[in-house]
């Protein structure tokens, strides 16, 4: 069954769920390819945002996506990529 | 020589006042903070009061990176310490990173946000476990986010003994100053005012079931029903009194003078309890004698058994006559917030010059007791002593002594 | 006042061994007894292994009521706490209760009463609002771990200072440096102090799950616990209880007690950097072993053995490689280390108090107890962490450490030798 794709905009309110946002940091500005890391993510902050993605809109994540999946832009393209989880 | 620990800075998040000028003013007006639970529907359980911290937006006072990964009570403990920090006039960056270290006392963790999780776990599964469970629940976790928030390096600790945990943190504390470590937060916030927390709570067996605000908790009343459960506490500043000289701040609050801790007999052996052996440590400690004590915070468990313990052991040591209070009775029994909170107090009568009252209480005089009720009472406050007592047999008592 | 402390009395119940005897056997014989989850049903979890303990409560004194009212790691720590006292000969009751006191280390609690209580008031998480009419009688000991000190106390007969120290996976050390203040500045004269966690639980699975700091190796549950490998790939959760009989030196020594060893020196920092996450330079761990090599008055090239936290995550064992290099220097190289984590898994705040058992158990009988399953080797683990086999060499000063999820780091040093009367 195919599924919309996750947008940007679906990251950055799963993100700020999952994590909040940094202070200095414009979530709502270009952030693509900008590393999570820059934008004030660390690892926790993924597992947990990359876990809520997978649950709301029911794709499998391996465990190695959020290891090299380190901007929005390679993220969105895995999950986008990625088989639904069976129902 | 044994290095002086004063307390520099207080931070307080409590049922009747968030922040210490209003938790002040509310106790020596005598307002009570205990009400009827809003942050679940009480209306099934036997109980139905607590003392709930108002008005607490953490928004407004914490980064959001903050927010999804700790328990309510982990962002009042965060406060409480930035408030500590501000009215010490620390500032932790700029000083050696392993100069500072911190100690807190926690009963339950984040139990809300554990809750939450189990919830998680049981209903949907383990997948849905969040990755924040994995440290925002265990009882460690405040001095873990402390000490990184403020960069603080130095031995740092977790003691839980229930509500005499708080004060035995504030002791571990001084311990570290005196072993080295310049400047030490100390205390103890907490709260497991979900239904789950709840549930065990009530297992206690001391919770009051009444209704009535002002009629719930009463120590040495002869009316005593039992304790109503509260959530908050207090952060300390501890510093040795020759850094905070060195630095040019004034020696604070008072000094902690003195402690003594004790666990009571096993059941059934027939020997007596050790809350006075507790109170005479910590004045030996003190080098303090009876007749020097001003007043007493009690530890005002509620319980008529219980009362009667805590009144045989103050009247023991000081006979009838020293001034005995518990501001407690318009916050709730706040487990291990509940020393620290009492020490803020004792800190800020010695401060003042006047005693905060025991609301609502009709002294039952078989305890033979100076309770302080009707209204805060004008005294020359130069050592107070503060007692709580963990439920299990925790005893722990605190010498506080004016710095000048 | 500072006091000198010594261990007389040890008490372990570990994996693969209850009793200070097996888990010694264990350990020197390098056998594993890690496996697959058998106290429930582990296939929706994404680690299915752990270590788990083969005990009967009852078989091992514990009353039906004290079973039921105590969780699990309760009723571990009770019996530890007994055979040390028995180990080390003490008659408490000349001493006076008044001066022997209580520490028990814990990072998580009565995580299994409290992960099958909830079960069932919550009728599995069907409702918030759960109900109280379910909930059992002892509930209120699970929820506060003090509990865990009470029943100690109670068992020994203990009326000293007593508290639960739980600063996560360094609670076993931290527990036991507590009782050391205690002793050294004259509050108690004897300290049953240790640690016990039991949390093979669904709670706590899921929990490590969710940030993968678990191995999932299942398919090899033996060998899935590799500190310092190549091939490493997370923690077994483990399951264990360590108490000692923590006696001033002065008075041990008049008793004619047997020593194990002196603690000689005890210190903790925070990294402060991350609740979960080590930064790989190591250098509060560093600095935590520094102040207690300083304590305990020696240098690096003095110590004999390094038993290290090596829970076999992939950042753990480079963090804390780079913390023994940065404080011992070159000695780092020519010490043997090992991480017993490998044999008995992570018992989380256990571990600590059931490492100080095997270091002192190592200075008794002059053998370093190897690293398990350490096969493949890891350039960023270069030292000589004993693998497979255990090594005969004397033994006399051990330092342990530990580091846990808060970002505490803590160091011992325990020394054996003729001045400590060991």
């Amino acid at each position: 069954m195919a599924h919309a794709d996750v947008t940007i905009a679906d990251l950055r309110r799963v993100l700020r769920e999952a994590a909040g946002a940094a202070d200095n940091v414009d979530l709502d500005g270009d952030i693509l390819d900008l590393e999570f890391a820059d934008l004030g993510y660390d690892s926790l902050a993924l597992l947990e945002t990359a876990a809520r993605i997978s649950h709301e809109f029911g794709v499998k994540l391996d465990d190695d996506v959020v290891v090299d999946a380190n901007t929005p832009r390679k993220l969105l393209t895995a999950v986008n990529s990625a088989w639904p989880a069976s129902p | 020589m044994t290095p002086s620990v004063v307390v520099t800075g207080l931070g307080v998040v409590a049922p009747n006042g968030l922040g210490t000028g209003e938790y002040w003013a509310a106790t020596l007006a005598g307002k009570n903070g205990i009400g009827r639970l809003t942050r679940f529907d009480p209306t099934g359980y036997p109980a139905r009061l607590a003392g709930e911290v108002p008005g607490f937006v953490p928004e407004e006072y914490l980064p959001s990176r903050l927010i999804p990964q700790t328990d309510h009570m982990t962002r009042l403990a965060l406060v409480a310490t930035e408030w500590a920090l501000g009215d010490a006039a620390l500032e932790p960056a700029r000083l050696p990173e392993f100069d500072m270290g911190v100690v807190t006392s926690n009963s339950a963790g984040g139990f809300e946000f554990g809750q939450r999780e189990l919830e998680n776990l049981w209903r949907r599964g383990g997948e849905h476990v969040s990755a924040y469970q994995s440290f925002a629940w265990f009882y460690a976790v405040n001095t873990g986010q402390i000490s990184i928030r403020h960069g603080m390096r130095g031995p740092s600790g977790v003691v839980v003994s229930e509500q005499a945990g708080g004060l035995d943190a504030i002791a571990q504390a001084r311990r570290q100053i005196r072993w080295g470590t310049p400047v030490m937060v100390a205390g103890g916030v907490e709260g497991s005012l979900c239904p789950w927390g709840w549930t065990a709570l009530l297992t206690s067996g001391r919770i009051s079931t009444r209704d009535d605000p002002d009629r719930a908790y009463l120590p040495f009343d002869a009316d005593a029903s039992g304790y109503v459960p509260g959530e908050g506490g207090a952060m300390l500043i501890l510093e040795d009194a020759r850094t905070t000289r060195e630095r040019g701040g004034d020696l604070g609050y008072g000094e902690i003078a003195g402690y003594g801790a004790t666990f009571d007999p096993r059941p059934g052996s027939g020997r007596p309890p050790g809350l006075r052996r507790a109170i005479e440590q910590s004045l030996a400690d003190a080098r303090v004698a009876a007749t020097e004590v001003d007043v007493v915070f009690a530890d005002a468990a509620g319980v008529p058994e219980l009362d009667a313990v805590e009144a045989a052991a103050i009247h023991a040591v000081f006979g009838p006559r020293v001034p005995v209070t518990a501001p407690k009775t318009m916050t709730g029994r706040l487990y291990s917030g509940g020393g620290p909170l009492d020490v803020a107090s004792a800190l800020l009568s010695i401060r003042d010059g006047v005693i905060p009252p025991t609301t609502n209480v009709t002294p039952d005089p078989r305890y033979a007791i100076d309770l302080v009720v009707g209204g805060p009472r004008p005294a020359n406050v130069r050592t107070a002593l503060v007692l709580a007592r963990g439920q299990g047999g925790f005893n722990s008592a605190l010498v506080l002594r004016a710095s000048h | 006042m500072n006091r000198r402390v010594v261990v007389t009395g040890v008490g372990v119940l570990a994996p693969g061994g209850i009793g200070t005897g097996s888990f010694w056997d264990l350990l020197s014989e390098g056998r594993t007894a890690t496996r697959r989850i058998s106290f429930f049903d582990p296939t929706p979890f994404r680690s299915q292994v752990a270590a788990e303990i083969d005990f009967d409560p009852e078989a091992h004194g514990l009353s039906p009521q004290e079973i039921r009212r105590m969780d699990r790691a309760a009723q571990l720590a009770v019996v530890a706490a007994r055979e040390a006292v028995e180990d080390s000969d003490i008659a408490l009751d000349e001493l006076g209760p008044h001066r022997v006191g209580v520490t028990v280390g814990s990072a998580v609690g009565a995580t299994m009463g409290l992960d099958q209580e909830y079960r069932v008031v919550s009728n599995g998480g069907e409702s918030w609002l759960v109900d109280h009419r379910y909930a059992v009688g002892h509930l209120f000991g699970h929820l506060v771990p003090s509990s865990f000190a009470k029943e100690v106390a109670w068992a020994i007969g203990a009326e000293g200072p007593t508290t639960v120290i739980s600063t996560g996976c360094t609670s076993g050390l931290d527990s036991v440096g507590y009782a050391c203040g205690l002793i050294g500045e004259g509050s108690a004269d004897v300290v049953i102090a240790g640690a016990t966690d039991a949390p093979i639980s669904p709670i706590t699975v899921a929990c490590f799950d969710a940030i993968k700091a678990t191995t999932n190796s299942n398919d090899d549950p033996q060998h899935a616990s590799r500190p310092f490998d190549g091939r490493r790939n997370g923690f077994v959760l483990g399951e264990g209880a360590a108490m000692f009989v923590l006696e001033e030196y002065g008075h041990a020594r008049r008793r004619g007690a047997t020593v194990y060893a002196e603690i000689a020196g005890y210190a903790t920092r925070c990294n402060a950097f991350h609740m979960t996450g080590l930064r790989p330079d190591g250098r509060e761990m560093a600095e935590a072993i520094r102040v207690a090599l300083d304590a305990a008055r020696l240098n690096p090239e003095d110590i004999d053995y390094i038993n290290a936290h090596g829970s076999g995550t992939k950042q753990n064992d480079r963090h804390e490689t780079a913390a023994f290099k940065r404080s011992l220097g070159r000695h780092a190289y020519r010490t043997p280390v090992s991480s017993i984590k490998s044999m008995i898994g992570h018992s989380l705040g256990a571990i600590g108090s059931l490492e100080i058992a095997a270091s002192v158990l190592a200075a008794r009988y002059d053998v370093v107890p190897p690293t398990a399953n350490l096969t493949t080797p890891d350039p960023e683990c270069d030292l000589d962490y004993v693998p497979q086999v255990a090594r005969e060499c004397p033994v006399e000063n051990v330092l342990t450490v530990g580091s846990g999820f808060g970002g505490f780091q803590t160091a011992m040093v325990l020394t054996s030798g003729g001045r400590s009367g060991a």
